[in-house]
């Protein structure tokens, strides 16, 4: 179980140095093709500088308001509070925050940027589906994310995620407008070399969100893992994950408070019910097929 | 003058690694003893719970009186324990004597349905996973403390300085983690 969460830790840390050195090469390829060069660079640069700062510091708060959940007292939700003070001790957290979404469908998910001002938010559904073992199980996970500050790693991946869309947008924008003024300007200058970068960039522009989807997805894939093992790590009873894991995939109902932006939070894709499975879908998935998350716990 | 120079560095360093595994001694103590402080915050909620509970189940179970005295007896022994390892013995007791009062409450229908006893029922639940998760750190903590005074180089700081292992939090019979077998 250590050794499991060392290598998870390592693939993560390696996933998001990749990320930087994309994002990297993006702005770089950014000045290059552009007619802007530095001026533009340090433009584009202040304006994804100035997003970012916004969504990191709000990003909570956004989180909450758009999937509906609501703040609730120990009084109203005794169980569940009781469950979250536990496994806060167990992890030697303060305790988290309860946020409640009222919905039946079960699932649940942590939201925050540091441990102190952590929230953790479940649906009315996952209360009444599961017992307490399984409940502690899914409280568990959540607090590990906590823990290892994946919350505050997928924010910040969904920033980064935000600046390539951006970023990408631009350069194609710049293409359709800018390109036609600057050959014009560099009339007689250098041929085929600058329409081989162009195209490049070209390329670039429109892989770049693709890229960047995958990339953040499987961040949210590993840290799932991640997760699950440390969180049996508090409880010390892979079986009770399990078990709630098994429940709340079988569980046919949609929550209809999450879309595709906020999916990858949650403990088990609350989108399941509206696709399909098959290849295409499990590399582009928020979320490790629950079967090798549930034969990974069972394994511990 | 260059063999002084190496041994100022050589002597300088040590006691940057001597300095480093003392305070890391006394980081894992200082956890210690938060730990078991924690440990004693549950119980104390415990114990204030157990009256309550006691005097709810005696509203409808009068005749039930050798559950009360058992049950009181035994809290009455945790509360007065003395070292980690009376009170790991005492808490066994408590937890054995409340299941049977939990047993008695599954003959009086009227009980089960009572607002108030379905109240202690979960705050007691819950404060029992709190002992439990509590006393998981506290051993976690000590036996960091413990390994961190017997492994080399730090065995030495810490036979310097008179640290002392710390004891374990034990209960014999893993009643709260076991699965739960059901019969029919």
């Amino acid at each position: 179980m250590y050794e499991q969460i060392s290598r998870n830790k390592w693939k993560s840390v390696a996933l998001v140095v990749f990320f930087m050195a994309f994002i990297f090469v993006l702005t770089w390829f950014f000045e290059y093709v552009t007619g802007w060069g530095k001026g533009g660079l340090v433009l584009a640069v202040v304006v994804a500088m100035g997003t970012a700062a916004v969504g990191y510091y709000s990003s909570d708060n956004i989180v909450l308001g758009i999937s509906k959940a609501r703040p609730v007292t120990k009084d109203e939700y005794p169980y569940l509070y009781n469950v979250v003070e536990g496994l806060a001790i167990a992890s030697g957290l303060p305790t988290p925050k309860c946020y409640v979404i009222d919905d039946t469908a079960p699932n649940a998910f942590a939201a925050g940027r540091k441990p102190e001002t952590a929230v953790i938010c479940v649906t009315t559904g996952i209360l009444e589906k599961l017992n307490r073992v399984e409940l502690e199980g899914v409280i568990a996970h959540e607090m590990s994310h906590i823990k290892n500050y994946d919350v505050r790693l997928q924010t910040l991946v969904v920033v980064m995620a935000g600046i390539v869309a951006l970023l990408s947008d631009w350069m194609l924008r710049s293409f359709m407008w800018g390109g036609g003024r600057r050959r014009g300007r560099d009339r007689g200058g250098s041929g085929g070399g600058e329409g081989l970068m162009i195209l490049a960039g070209l390329a670039l522009a429109i892989l770049s969100p693709f890229i960047a989807t995958i990339i953040q997805l499987a961040v949210s894939r590993k840290r799932e893992f991640l997760a699950d093992a440390s969180g049996a790590m508090l409880t010390r009873y892979p079986a009770g994950l399990a078990s709630a894991l098994r429940k709340i995939s079988a569980d046919t109902e949609p929550l209809e408070a999450a879309n595709k932006a906020t999916a990858h939070l949650y403990i088990v894709n609350p989108l399941k019910n509206l696709k399909g499975g098959g290849g295409v879908n499990r590399l582009f998935s928020t979320h490790p097929p629950i079967e090798e998350r549930i034969a990974a716990l069972e394994k511990m | 003058m260059g063999a002084f120079i190496l041994l100022l560095v050589l002597v300088g360093g040590l006691a940057v690694m001597a300095i480093g595994m003392y305070n890391s001694l006394i980081t894992l103590r200082n956890r210690c003893d938060n730990g078991w402080s924690q440990i004693d915050v549950q119980l104390r909620r415990r114990y204030d719970l157990i009256p309550n509970l006691v005097e709810t189940v005696k509203g409808y179970a009068k005749h039930e009186s050798g559950v009360f005295e058992k049950v009181t007896l035994a809290r009455a022994a945790a509360v007065n324990a003395q070292t980690v390892k009376d009170q790991g013995q005492a808490e066994n007791v408590l937890t054995g004597a409340l299941k049977s009062l939990f047993a008695v409450a599954e003959n009086y229908p009227e009980l089960k349905a009572n607002q108030n006893f379905l109240m202690l029922q979960e705050e007691l639940a819950g404060t029992e996973s709190k002992v439990a998760y509590a006393r998981q750190f506290y051993n976690d903590t000590v036996m960091k403390f413990n390994m961190r005074q017997q492994v080399f180089p730090s065995n030495i700081i810490a036979n310097m300085f008179g640290f002392k292992p710390r004891e374990y939090f034990q209960i014999e019979e893993e009643v709260a983690k076991g699965p739960v077998k059901v019969q029919f």
